[in-house]
């Protein structure tokens, strides 16, 4: 039998505020344990949780982002469950009405654009990490707890594990253009469990879904929906019938491990959070918020392409993240050619953001002292050969003042021809047969001579000029 | 009868109450009579009534985020059977999805 995969993916992004959803403790990462945490964290009786309005703003921004509408009443309630990282036995979330909904996000797998439906955003509080001891005990650390999270609810639009990656690089791009999260992975302020099912092609009803948990990157998200699919396959081209149930993603195998089935599965009793009044949105607020929202990577490109005239590869790759991207902005607001900030940040700068594994700005370099690098090539300065120094310095230790660094280090490009004929003329007296083949159409005689000016100079003289001098040298000779 | 014995069963079991045998028809009883107590509103005519979703009727409570010290941890702690290195000692769970945030 035929089967297609339905696929549908809940994220939780942690937002970036300085105090938790609910209560004023820090929301840091890096403490002590146990420190960034207070009574209302830990639900003691007769504490008061109140809403962080800032928390509030960036879930309504991220769904904007989304494109999704945004509910002028919107209230939280309680989802109750028992588990160590949660001491109040209950986590703070919304149920019948989030703060967003009916949103999309479009995607694009092998050159295909598909547009992927948004159910829903809303807001809730993280639970806080438990470490598993090998001496029959586990540890509980409540610093994350009640840091501020909104789940994103896709609808089942997925049809195979590459649109799933693809829904998951462009959801993390548009949050990260936002700037309301770091949207990382690796450091958990993202996470994603997946839904997925089997049906036979042309069939409109869903087949028996698996939920999938611990899928700690994208790529396990793929691999994870990968092996799902085999194994949802053989059991139903076998004449099987699946369980609904919950798996565990299993790093060291690419396989999934049953976890519960739907018997187990929890139910969480909501109701209204009586503590917390509801909240009332206003247009104005609405469309303040939308005001503020970034231009988003798709209207970046179209830019850089028409009013920079650059290739369109080039726009997508410099607005594959928002610091890249407003990076490229200020280093052309700075005076710099668009196509040559766009090669070095391509190039150079990426080369090195990799090798050393660092982040654009944890480096030394800034837009303008890239801009005025750019611009001392331009101008003939530094060549292009020196300016890979000069990069290297201002990428380590930088500097505001690119041409005073490059005549402090006697990197300025030798260009003046009074001073660069007499190393000619030297280098010309020293290769006679040289000269002669040249003389006989042997065209890299000449590239030789340079190269020799060149090594004379140690890489300062502009090879341009050095060219043209060369030329002008040996018609006389 | 909205409330049968297999319902108390299941709602001690998510609260994680031990109910003992004898116990379970009494608690059946009470609860069927809340639930009946509560489906008196269910006769009501409620037409071109708006819905209430909240038991108050104020809005917009909120704070500006602005982080302050959480609690002394060895405060939290005297409500804590077992720490360790400022970690708070459970016994050992295994993950079975668990946190469900």
């Amino acid at each position: 039998m035929n089967l297609e995969p339905v696929i549908g993916l809940e994220v939780h992004v942690e937002l970036k505020t300085e105090s938790k959803m609910f209560s004023p403790s820090p929301a840091h990462f890096g403490a002590e344990p146990n420190t960034n945490t207070n009574v209302i964290d830990w639900g003691h009786p007769g504490v008061l949780p109140v809403v962080n309005k800032q928390a509030i703003e960036y879930g309504m921004k991220a769904a904007l982002a989304l494109n999704c509408k945004i509910a002028t009443h919107t209230k939280f309630d309680r989802k109750n469950y028992f588990y160590p990282d949660n001491p109040k036995a209950y986590q703070i979330s919304q149920f019948d009405q989030p703060i967003g909904y009916d949103g999309w996000i479009e995607i694009e797998v092998n050159g295909e654009k598909k547009k992927i439906r948004i159910e829903r955003v809303h807001l809730e509080e993280d639970a806080g990490k438990n470490m598993h001891g090998e001496d029959g005990s586990s540890y509980v650390d409540l610093n994350r707890q009640g840091t501020p999270l909104i789940e994103i609810v896709s609808e089942a639009d997925m049809r195979s594990p590459e649109e799933a990656y693809a829904y998951l690089e462009t959801l993390k791009q548009l949050i990260q253009f936002t700037e309301v999260s770091d949207v990382k992975m690796q450091e958990g302020s993202m996470r994603c469990d997946a839904n997925i099912s089997l049906r036979p092609f042309g069939q409109e009803e869903f087949g028996t879904k698996a939920e999938l948990k611990n899928l700690n990157s994208f790529t396990y998200v793929r691999k994870g929906l990968d092996f799902e699919i085999s194994r949802q396959e053989k059991i139903l081209n076998a004449g099987g019938a699946l369980d609904q149930e919950t798996r565990r993603y299993d790093e060291s195998t690419g396989g999934t491990i049953l976890m519960r089935t739907k018997e187990g599965s929890s139910d969480y009793r909501y109701f209204p959070e009586p503590d917390i009044p509801n909240l009332v949105i206003s247009d104005e607020w609405i469309d303040s918020v939308r005001a503020s929202l970034p231009e988003m990577p798709k209207e970046r490109q179209a830019r850089y392409v028409k009013e920079f005239n650059l290739p369109e590869y080039d726009a997508v790759v410099l607005t594959a993240t928002v610091e890249m991207s407003n990076f490229f902005q200020g280093t052309v607001d700075n005076g710099a050619d668009p196509k040559q900030a766009s090669n070095w940040l391509m190039g150079e700068v990426s080369a090195y953001l990799n090798s050393e594994q660092v982040e654009l700005l944890d480096t030394a370099l800034t837009p303008e002292s890239l801009a005025e690098m750019i611009n001392l090539i331009a101008d003939g300065t530094i060549s292009s050969k020196i300016a890979k120094k000069v990069f290297k310095e201002l990428v380590t230790n930088g500097s505001t003042d690119v041409k005073a660094l490059v005549e402090e280090k006697d990197w300025v490009q030798l260009s003046d021809p009074s001073k660069l004929l007499p190393i000619i003329t030297d280098t010309l007296d020293k290769n006679e047969q040289s000269i002669e083949d040249y003389k006989n159409g042997k065209d890299r005689a000449l590239g030789f001579l340079v190269g020799q000016v060149m090594k004379q100079t140690r890489g300062q003289a502009n090879p341009g000029m050095v060219n043209k001098l060369l030329k002008q040298e040996l018609d006389k000779r | 009868m909205a409330i049968n014995e297999e319902t108390v069963k299941q709602v001690a079991k998510l609260a994680k109450l031990e109910i003992g045998e004898e116990d379970i028809l009494t608690f059946t009883k009470e609860m069927d009579s809340i639930i009946e107590m509560v489906e008196q509103l269910e006769g009501l005519d409620t037409e071109g009534i708006e819905g209430t979703y909240h038991g108050l009727n104020e809005h917009n409570v909120w704070r500006e985020d602005k982080a302050e010290n959480g609690t002394d941890r060895e405060d939290l702690f005297k409500n804590v059977k077992t720490h360790k290195d400022g970690y708070i000692e459970v016994p050992a769970m295994f993950d079975n999805g668990g946190s469900e945030a």
